[in-house]
């Protein structure tokens, strides 16, 4: 990815921000000029909480050009609690059975290594929920 | 708006053509399509391709192909809207004749796929997704549809083998078709053995990595008549979007572009599903055939595995569908398959699909998808 890219995103990347609707109050991610559903434009930041559920999930075993140094890996979307809906990898999963509708957590993890740019890439990933952490 | 009518189609064979390039495929296909109507005028040419750029390395492919084609100094546009590409081609040419703008187009759908490491097609296709949030993250292509799968058997209680039958009857078909790049028949126990691609999506249900370019000449129907080959008029023609990435979908496994573009397909003919004789459905993934089969009212949510178990979308049934072996068995070089789903509802329609002809076929109707659903096209075509 390209320095500047990777630096507008860093919000979402970092900390999961997407949008909330000062008109309607719909939660949006990743963050949006219009609102979907009633489309205003009036919008301002909302960092999420990272918390949330898994709606589906499975496990690439043909790796696109860039992450087939992962091996294979598992992806998911998870509805947050918030309401929104986001597609990741999903991370610490070895060992463990995923299942629709299981809690899960944002985290901050390596999405790529240094490409031809030199830097690492890091952004969210999720994971199963940890007991202490969902306590 | 003047009618408009197919009057000329042309083919390549889909398979992966080593000794030839992307202009010529695209040639072939064009130079067959003028021959079949026995008209040799074209006053401009739409390409429908996706990954040339990528792929390739050849953007203004459409100034690429005219000049390789001798077609020079025509206008000469390229049309990109992901898989769908072929079908949106057909769509801004039609407009191009509706309008008066121009007497005889040329459509041109082509894709080259098969130069390349599955890695890198993998990535290329993955540009149809959202390059910051589902692509960015490792997210494939097969990876999208294999989570729209595995929800859609959680939520309808399936098993994996329920979705065999559309495998099955593509590669049926695809075996009565001397164009198709899969012509041998398999069983649900070849379904059931194949290798998982992103679980539960294994091969037999994804479409595979191939080359092929398919043309189609159209014209005013009033001009028609002059034609070599009986007219096929374009009686609906329709696109319609939705968001491009999976997850901000209200729900994912409603369809809402292909069931818009169904809708405004079926008020331009004036007709509804049951009029349809055959539909060449985009059957990327099975879960794809599923989910447009319920969008387009051929089937209720839930229920279109089992208008599959009942054997209804065979050539006889009562809605046959990918008649020729659709995407999985003719094969699918992403930016022709629209083009080649017409050529497809053409020969059904002139009575010309041979040993896959559906009998008495007056209505098909193509559609053509892009990205999970993002955007699609639908022509209904009618003789």
């Amino acid at each position: 990815m390209e320095l500047p890219r990777y630096h507008r995103m860093r919000g979402t990347l970092y900390r999961l921000e997407g949008s909330a609707c000062r008109k309607c109050a719909h939660r949006i991610f990743p963050p949006r000029p219009v609102c979907p559903r009633c489309k205003a434009q009036e919008l301002e930041p909302m960092a999420f909480s990272g918390r949330g559920t898994l709606y589906s999930f499975t496990r690439v075993l043909q790796p696109p050009r860039g992450f087939t140094n992962l091996g294979t890996y598992s992806v998911g979307m998870v509805r947050l609690d918030e309401g929104p809906m986001v597609s990741a990898q999903i991370a610490d999963a070895d060992g463990t059975e995923l299942q629709i509708g299981m809690p899960v957590e944002m985290v901050t993890r390596k999405l790529k290594d240094a490409e031809e740019h030199g830097f690492i890439l890091y952004g969210y990933k999720f994971r199963p929920r940890l007991r202490a952490a969902g306590a | 708006m003047r009618d408009v009518s197919i009057i000329g189609i042309g083919q390549t064979a889909v398979a992966e053509h080593w000794d030839k390039s992307i202009r010529d495929l695209a040639v072939e296909a064009a130079q067959a399509a003028r021959r079949d109507a026995g008209i040799e005028r074209v006053d401009a040419l739409y390409v429908g391709n996706m990954l040339s750029g990528e792929l390739a390395g050849q953007e203004n492919l459409a100034t690429v192909i005219a000049d390789a084609a001798g077609l020079l100094p025509v206008e000469a546009i390229k049309i990109e809207a992901a898989c769908a590409s072929g079908g949106a081609a057909l769509r801004a040419a039609a407009l191009g004749v509706a309008a008066g703008a121009h007497e005889y187009a040329l459509v041109v759908g082509v894709e080259k796929m098969t130069d390349y490491l599955t890695d890198g097609v993998t990535a290329a296709l993955a540009m149809a997704a959202d390059a910051d949030y589902e692509a960015g993250h490792g997210i494939s292509f097969a990876a999208l549809n294999a989570m729209l799968m595995r929800r859609y058997m959680h939520e309808h209680k399936a098993r994996h083998e329920d979705f065999a039958p559309f495998s099955i009857n593509s590669h049926r078909n695809a075996a009565r078709n001397p164009f198709a790049m899969y012509r041998q028949e398999i069983t649900a126990e070849d379904f059931a053995a194949s290798p998982i691609v992103a679980d539960p999506i294994n091969i037999l249900d994804s479409a595979g990595i191939c080359d092929g370019a398919a043309a189609l000449l159209i014209a005013p129907s009033a001009e028609a008549r002059k034609t070599r080959r009986p007219p096929v008029r374009i009686a609906a023609s329709a696109v319609a979007t939705d968001t491009v990435a999976l997850a901000e979908r209200r729900d994912p496994l409603v369809w809402q572009s292909v069931a818009d573009s169904a809708r405004l397909a079926y008020a331009q003919a004036k007709l509804g599903p049951k009029d349809i004789d055959l539909f060449e459905v985009h059957d990327a993934f099975t879960i794809v055939s599923v989910l447009s089969l319920e969008a387009c009212g051929f089937a209720d949510r839930g229920s279109a595995l089992k208008l599959a178990a009942e054997g209804r979308i065979g050539l006889d049934g009562d809605i046959p569908i990918c008649t020729l072996g659709g995407l999985k068995g003719r094969g699918h070089p992403v930016g022709a398959s629209g083009a080649y789903q017409i050529v497809e509802v053409v020969q059904q329609l002139r009575g010309e699909a041979g040993a896959a002809q559906v009998k008495d076929a007056r209505v098909g109707m193509a559609q053509s998808v892009g990205g999970s659903g993002s955007v699609t096209v639908t022509h209904i075509l009618q003789v």
